[in-house]
């Protein structure tokens, strides 16, 4: 195979994967569009392995099987509950292999490079190492915290920013000794310092800014793989990596968008200051019980259901499915509606709601949906919080003011499925559950449901 | 402790204040519960269903006086019953400590504690026990029932092969809990309903039941203390009766409810006005008892005018609808009650420092504790005059200044970015340039088709996002076959993950997909 057959090759599977991508755009297309990205995938590979740049080895093709075993073990095995940690490993995946891949052409640079292109390689080198280095152990840390092997609260260490910043400066430092010919230690140095701050920098972000860290990562993955394009002098790579890249930026930006936060304070961690006194609550939390909740959703003509992070906890995705099945049975209007941060992944909610078989033109955004809430006699609500805080829109004082929030106050009745009187994640006090129209019940939402669901005739 | 119904001896009033099932969840609360025979005939409960409940029936009136620490009643205590009442019983009815001071004065001096159904404060923690809205409801409904009874047409507008019948045109005055109601009533008959009321932070409200807000262009705000209205000043009431004289000939039923607490109430609908109306309209007072608000109104009775308008004047519209009254009420008192029984354990501890209790609590130990201090939160938030609503000129205004700002911005952004462009051209060899503009074409292409991704598929797009970024497999594959050892271990490592990477994302993807189900 010439090069230039290759090279076209390489087109070819570029216009799969962005035709892959824009697939997404409907779930109809979509089904359609991973096979796009699979033929893609299958030309860019062999093309390469028969291509005139690569030396055949024995190990090849078992190394392949292997990983090729694992994957579809992998991709079987996993709940959908479990998939933002499946996402960050294969995200620590691609951060690994950006690393090795540096390190080998740094051991191994190409011949006949004049001067000044052997000083642009090497910084392809340290960039490649460096990002990639961030993102294995950055999502190796998120894949801990959000499988809860290490507590999800954020470390906050003393001086944390001063440590990131000398951390990245020294990189640098290193990085430029090693385009000065201080020899491949420099480099070894860089990939460990750049490993610390890949963890500390996740370490230091909570849980519910999980979705923004899962998808800055994701971003973080492209760079690297574009990176190592560039060192390689491989377009495919470029435009692969260029596209993940920019998928997972405009992820990140739709979650701060969604937070009404700053991406830097979201990386950084810890929530922005206030900037008064925040307003005081009226009113007080009335807890309520399944027969007036189960009487309710009988009489009711439309619901919605909000859930949250809380749903995924107590697996109670499969009991919503059934409730809202037989309240549709009745003519009952159902309908969820889906804050963009629910959950610890972006759209995180929507497959979780598939997957139990929930059809998906009944699951709504928030921009679809808010107007709707003062048509709506009852709004359910499950293991939400923040999401449906009324402060961020009547107090200017709050920490969330300003955050795009679901306006489920405006529905008649609102029953809010929680597992204790405590306040969310974020510490924020939720007038939500003190207005009048807001009852509480308490205790693990799935068998709330399931006992209301033995009252819906 | 014992709680005692005893039957109601007020003429006219079916109510009764103990239901069997709320006998059932006060015996939850500890108490022992005693109604007096046939006290629940009028209402539709007979002694079996009380018996049923775990309810003693007792004989007469006197032994439920007698035997009981609690008497739970719906009417105050009238001269016959007061003779009976013993020393230090807990007194739970309606009072009207107002109208009614010697009452209170014959009810203190026999030490009983006397907490008033109608002095609950009008808050949200309240409202479980408040019993003058739930017998405002009731009577709002059946205002409408007794107006649709007298009324010689539908409600609802239909076209019929017989004929068009146009729908009833309904004027509800005062939106309180009783007009609420019976613009809810009436609505749902498929009458046209406007309605009035002197507050204007009730538009909402009556808008969200489905009627027209009658809108009086004046900046008077007639709201008072805890919900209720006050008494508007002259010029007002001249553009109230101008609003309601050319409403007149059009309505053909006015239900009027203008109450101001502790004054007769205010006369609104004129001789002027009744004499506009159609023949065969009808106008229901609900304000009959504090004298109506209808000139002709005569309490209690039905009365038809010289041009054929019905003018209903009942007293006792919850009574009349005695099953759901007694219902109602009977719920609220045992919301007192649990409120009053802080441990359920069938002792009362009337609890001064409680803002509801020491609210409806008239008299106590000895002492007449009324009136109480005035309620601390206010029982319907009032609209504030938005003072920041713009004018289309200043939106417009606001819009272009910030396409300006947003314009700068992306101007000044792509200097900068050609500059940057210029820095690196002047350096970076042709090869590096080449890449380049493949990467940043790269970036626009994935920024433009990652927009239009749907949000509910972004999960799934991050898992397709994970499997092509396992492209970087072609860069160890590349790498792969050195001689030098260490190259191969780390290239073979790195071919192994970015399978799995490949295989999982993409497999994991489509059974994600594969899951999302039109219904």
């Amino acid at each position: 195979m010439t090069k230039e057959i290759l090279t076209a090759l390489y087109i070819a599977s570029s216009v799969l994967f962005i035709l892959s991508l824009g697939g997404l755009s409907n779930e109809e297309k979509a089904k359609r569009a991973v096979w796009y990205g699979i033929f893609g995938m299958i030309i860019a590979v062999f093309g390469t392995i028969f291509g005139p740049n690569t030396n055949y080895d024995k190990w090849l093709l078992p190394t392949i099987i292997i990983g090729s075993i694992i994957g579809i073990l992998v991709a079987q095995k996993v709940k959908m509950t479990g998939m933002p940690q499946l996402v960050a490993a294969l995200h620590s995946f691609v951060g690994l292999a950006a690393v090795f891949i540096g390190i080998n052409s740094a051991l191994e640079p190409p011949k006949n490079l004049a001067n000044i292109e052997l000083i642009i390689h090497e910084i392809e080198i340290f960039l490649g190492v460096f990002i990639g280095a961030i993102t294995f152990t950055g999502s190796v840390i998120a894949f801990g915290k959000l499988s809860e092997l290490i507590t999800g609260k954020a470390l906050v260490l003393p001086g944390r920013h001063l440590i990131n910043i000398v951390m990245t400066l020294s990189c640098f430092v290193l990085g430029y000794l090693f385009l000065n010919q201080y020899g491949i230690s420099s480099l070894y140095l860089m990939t460990l310092i750049a490993f610390i701050l890949g963890a500390h920098l996740v370490l230091a972000i909570g849980g519910a800014d999980m979705p923004v860290v899962v998808s800055m990562l994701n971003s973080y993955s492209g760079w690297a793989a574009a990176a190592t394009g560039f060192l390689l002098g491989n377009d495919l790579l470029i435009v692969t990596g260029a596209l993940v890249g920019s998928s997972g930026a405009i992820l990140s930006y739709i979650m701060c968008k969604a937070m009404n936060r700053n991406f830097l304070s979201v990386i950084l961690g810890g929530w922005g200051d206030s900037t008064g006194p925040t307003k005081e609550i009226e009113g007080e939390m009335i807890p309520t019980d399944i027969e007036t909740i189960s009487s309710s959703l009988n009489d009711a003509k439309n619901v919605i259901i909000v859930p949250g992070y809380g749903m995924a906890v107590a697996q109670a995705q499969s009991s919503v499915s059934e409730l809202t099945s037989r309240l549709r049975k009745k003519k009952i209007n159902v309908r969820f509606g889906i804050h963009p941060v629910a959950g610890r992944l972006p759209g995180h909610m929507n497959v979780l709601l598939a997957e139990a078989k929930v059809p998906y033109d009944i699951v709504l955004e928030m921009d679809e949906i808010n107007d709707d809430f003062s048509e709506t006699d009852v709004v359910l609500i499950l293991g939400a919080n923040d999401i449906v805080n009324p402060a961020a829109i009547e107090d200017p004082n709050s920490p969330i003011a300003g955050m795009p929030v679901l306006e489920v106050w405006k529905s008649s009745q609102v029953y809010i499925f929680k597992r204790g009187q405590g306040r969310g994640y974020s510490g924020i006090e939720n007038p939500l559950f003190f207005k009048d129209n807001s009852r509480m019940i308490y205790g693990d939402a799935k068998n709330s449901l399931d006992s209301i669901l033995q009252q819906i005739n | 402790m014992k709680i005692g119904c005893p039957a109601e001896i007020t003429k006219d009033e079916n109510r009764i204040a103990l239901t069997p099932s709320s006998a059932l969840e006060l015996k939850k609360l500890g108490f022992e519960c005693f109604i007096e025979k046939n006290a629940g005939s009028n209402s539709g409960f007979s002694d079996q269903e009380y018996l049923d409940a775990g309810v003693k029936v007792l004989n007469s009136a006197k032994k439920i006086w007698e035997t009981s620490d609690v008497i739970i009643k719906v009417r105050n205590p009238l001269q016959n019953e007061i003779k009976l009442i013993q020393s230090k019983t807990i007194l739970i009815s309606f009072i009207w400590p107002a109208q009614n001071k010697d009452l209170l004065g014959k009810l203190n001096k026999l030490n009983a504690s006397v907490i008033a159904m109608d002095m609950i404060p009008r808050i949200s923690r309240a409202q479980k026990m408040d019993a003058l809205s739930s017998m405002a409801n009731v009577a709002g409904y059946r205002a409408v029932i007794e107006a649709g009874n007298n009324f010689g047409r539908f409600f609802t507008g239909q076209i019929t092969a017989a004929g068009k019948v146009p729908p009833a045109k309904v004027l509800v005055i005062g939106a309180g809990v009783a007009g609420l109601a019976a613009i809810g009533t009436a609505q749902s008959l498929g009458a046209i309903v406007r309605s009035f009321d002197v507050r204007p932070e009730v538009a909402e409200q009556i808008e969200s039941m489905g009627a027209e807000f009658l809108m009086l262009d004046f900046p008077e705000d007639a709201s008072g203390e805890g919900g209720y209205a006050k008494p508007a000043s002259k010029e007002f009431i001249k553009k109230e009766m101008a609003l309601f004289k050319e409403q007149a000939s059009e309505i053909d039923i006015v239900i009027t409810t203008a109450l101001i607490p502790g004054r007769p109430a205010p006369k609104l609908w004129l001789a002027e006005m009744v004499k506009l109306m159609q023949p065969g309209s009808v106008i229901v007072d609900l304000a009959a008892e504090q004298g109506g608000n209808c000139e002709f109104t005569k309490p209690g009775k039905i009365i038809e005018t010289e041009n054929r308008v019905k003018i209903i004047g009942f007293t006792d519209f919850p009574s009349r609808m005695a099953a759901q009254s007694s219902n109602l009420y009977s719920n609220n008192i045992r919301h007192m009650l649990s409120d009053l029984t802080p441990n359920r354990d069938g002792v009362i501890n009337i609890n001064m420092d409680d803002d509801v209790i020491r609210g409806s609590t008239v008299a106590h130990d000895g002492k007449i504790t009324y009136p109480p201090p005035p309620p601390k939160i206010k029982a319907i938030a009032k609209v504030s005059s938005s003072p920041n609503q713009k004018t289309p000129q200043e939106l417009e205004k606001e819009n272009y200044d910030k396409e300006r700002s947003y314009g700068r911005r992306q101007v000044m952004l792509l200097i900068i970015g050609g500059f940057l462009m210029f820095l690196i051209g002047s350096y970076a060899p042709p090869s590096f340039m080449q890449h380049f503009i493949v990467f940043v074409l790269s970036c626009f292409v994935g920024f433009q088709v990652i927009w239009n991704v749907s949000h509910s598929l972004h999960t799934p797009l991050m898992a397709v996002t994970n499997a092509i970024s396992g492209i970087i497999i072609i860069g160890a594959l590349l790498q792969i076959g050195s001689s030098n050892y260490l190259v191969n271990i780390l290239a073979s490592i790195s071919v192994l993950i970015a399978t799995i990477n490949i295989v999982g994302g993409f497999l994991v993807t489509k059974r994600m997909l594969s899951m999302f189900k039109k219904s």
